[in-house]
């Protein structure tokens, strides 16, 4: 597997650069959020709003009134969380064409608590006006900008840094609600975003040999979420669908799946793995995964719950199939 | 060479119109029974001012009738109304107007008939389902361009706005009307900090020092005072003025400092409807607690028109 170092940077520079209308906004967070490079390039289109965030949003307002396309760099809790009141009155609520790439998703960070966005897809999904997506690999790093310049609105993207695994083919771009068909089988559907479609795939092999048929839907549009494959793939599977996301399991992902269920009348069964109604603590990614139920093992052990099915996989299996992805071993990203 | 009775020309229209948005407001509120009514009496002369002398606008795009509310705005709303075009159309040689204290739409509403922009008939649609002429306006509503009733949050988009302009070398002004009730929002502060940081000299607020808030009276002697000069201290330039002197407002709103400009217009909450003492340290909105009260205030009324 292709690991990618820090995606974001270079590429975000050459997208930009033929468009004067693109301008960056961040606070206090430049090379956290890989955008110190940005700045050198463009340093007229680069505005550092000091440690103030409900005044950025308004600026962004502003500037996006007045024809600009505001970026925002931050981390994701400083987005949704801090200046909520701001995001909603001055940017959702008029539909105003401002980004907000949110870095940190879920327990991507050591820094704990505070830093940890776990429930920031569910909130802006309840705001209207918002289209919500996360990448889950470098290419759709890469990709993620077209799919939001291309929406006339807000749009909330869920953005990794650092290293980032390659696990989609450079020429397959992140399209706008389109899921991705990472496996195909007739027993199971596991649908994961971002960081899980990861763990997700280090179990699909070992699942194959188990004899359990998975098709495994990778999401990276939340908002909408209207692709018909979630419900036509669900409606053909033998036990149902099990959910696995870096979120609280409330209001993101798996409740989203749980709501396209529910209108459809499905009677499959529904398990939604992730963080089950608990913040998390300052650890590494690794260890938090393990520890909350994110990783290939709590999928595996989702499976056997669902299926009644003892797949006998075991965690060495499991770790030989870590043995791939050394990234995931390498050293917490610094704040 | 100007006469001094035509270079007084411009404070008999400006008072004028001050004197009819509180007649036009009480009336209001008699007939209602109920509105923002301190909220008028102490911005009467700061709306005119903008209105009648400080804002350089071209002329309203709008309806003289407010068209009924056509949905909020969204991706299936495309061709969403903005009250702004109330206060003519955007270029670059033209003044903006963003009204921060959505409380105050009544007083918005009032002066755009007095200066001609909207139709006196369009206030019928106050408070009415459907109407966009709302209690506490939005975008939509009539002079209002952002939506800024979660209060304090016009200051940042305006500097948005300001930061804009200034980049695109647009000469016109951005001007802000704030109550000092937002200076107890945080955000204002990270506003104020922000625009002098970003030298948006092309921003230009004035403020309606009444010291009222919903909960009653701000304490004006302990609250006014440190105002100004906080301001000044986050690197804006802040001036007082006794907010119904119409030659002290004008040269307050025309100086050039180089900094975001503060106009820090002190005011009284009762002008010119002294009888409405009678209910402080609670004005921030007025119903009548009997019919023996409308009357009293009816006779006032009378007297103002008459």
């Amino acid at each position: 597997m292709e690991i990618v170092k820090r995606p974001h940077v270079e590429n975000f520079i050459a997208w930009a650069a033929d468009k004067p209308e693109v301008v960056v906004l961040t606070a206090d967070l430049t090379n956290s959020s890989e955008v110190g490079k940005w700045r050198d390039t463009y340093p007229d289109r680069f505005f550092g709003m000091s440690m103030a965030e409900q005044n950025m949003m308004g600026f962004a307002s502003g500037l996006a009134r007045e024809g600009y396309v505001p970026y925002i760099h931050t981390f994701a809790v400083f987005i949704y969380r801090r200046p909520y009141d701001q995001l909603a009155m001055s940017i959702a609520y008029p539909n105003l064409n401002v980004k907000f790439v949110a870095f940190l998703p879920g327990i991507t960070t050591p820094g704990g608590v505070t830093h940890q966005a776990i429930e920031d897809v569910s909130i802006m999904r309840a705001t209207p006006n918002m289209t919500i997506v996360e990448t889950g690999d470098a290419t759709e790093v890469e990709s993620v900008l077209d799919v939001a310049h291309a929406v006339d609105g807000p749009v909330y993207i869920r953005m990794l840094r650092g290293e980032v695994p390659r696990l989609f083919p450079k020429d397959e771009p992140m399209r706008l609600d389109e899921v991705r068909m990472l496996s195909d089988g007739e027993d199971v559907v596991i649908i994961t975003a971002g960081i899980t479609t990861e763990e997700a795939m280090r179990a699909s092999v070992p699942l194959a040999d188990a004899g359990i048929g998975v098709r495994h839907l990778h999401v990276s549009t939340h908002k909408p979420l209207d692709d018909p494959m979630i419900l036509e793939s669900i409606a053909r599977s033998r036990y149902g669908v099990i959910t696995l996301e870096n979120h609280t399991i409330i209001g993101g992902l798996g409740s989203a799946v749980a709501e396209k269920m529910a209108d459809a009348g499905s009677g499959k069964r529904l398990l939604r793995l992730g963080l089950r109604d608990t913040y998390a603590h300052g650890a590494s990614r690794a260890y938090l995964m393990k520890e909350y139920g994110l990783d290939a093992a709590a999928l595996v052990a989702g499976v056997e719950e669902l299926t009644g099915i003892d797949t006998g996989i075991t965690e060495n299996d499991l770790a030989e199939a870590r043995v791939e992805a050394t990234h995931s071993l390498a050293k917490a990203e610094g704040l | 060479m100007t006469s001094p009775d035509t270079q007084n020309d411009w404070r008999v229209e400006t008072q004028a119109v001050a004197d009819r948005i509180r007649v036009r407001v009480l009336d209001h509120v008699l007939s209602h029974n109920g509105g923002y009514m301190s909220q008028a009496l102490s911005s009467a002369e700061i709306f005119a001012m903008l209105y009648t002398r400080v804002l350089d606008l071209g002329p309203s795009t709008a309806p003289m009738i407010p068209q009924p509310f056509a949905g909020v705005p969204g991706a299936d709303n495309q061709d969403f109304f903005n009250g702004g075009a109330y206060n003519g159309p955007k270029a670059a040689e033209y003044d903006r107007f963003i009204f921060s204290p959505a409380h105050y739409a009544l007083v918005l509403y009032t002066t755009l008939i007095e200066v001609g922009r909207l139709s006196e008939d369009g206030l019928e649609q106050f408070d009415k389902d459907g109407s966009t002429v709302e209690m506490i306006g939005a975008e939509h509503s009539p002079g209002v361009e952002t939506t800024t009733g979660s209060l304090a949050q016009a200051l940042s988009q305006a500097g948005g706005i300001a930061l804009a302009r200034k980049r695109r070398g647009d000469t016109g002004k951005v001007w802000v009307m704030m109550s000092d009730g937002e200076f107890q929002e945080g955000q204002t502060w990270e506003a104020i900090s922000e625009a002098a940081k970003f030298d948006l000299d092309n921003l230009r607020i004035v403020v309606d020092v009444n010291g009222q808030q919903c909960d009653g009276c701000m304490d004006a002697e302990n609250y006014v005072d440190p105002l100004t000069g906080r301001i000044r201290a986050f690197g804006a330039s802040a001036v007082e003025v006794d907010g119904h002197d119409l030659d002290a407002l004008d040269a307050a709103m025309s100086m050039e400092t180089g900094k975001p400009h503060f106009v820090m217009a002190l005011t009284d909450p009762v002008r010119g409807l002294p009888i409405f003492e009678e209910r402080a340290p609670l004005l921030h909105y007025l119903r009548f607690t009997s019919e023996d009260e409308r009357d009293r205030y009816r006779a006032v009324y009378e007297e103002m028109v008459n």
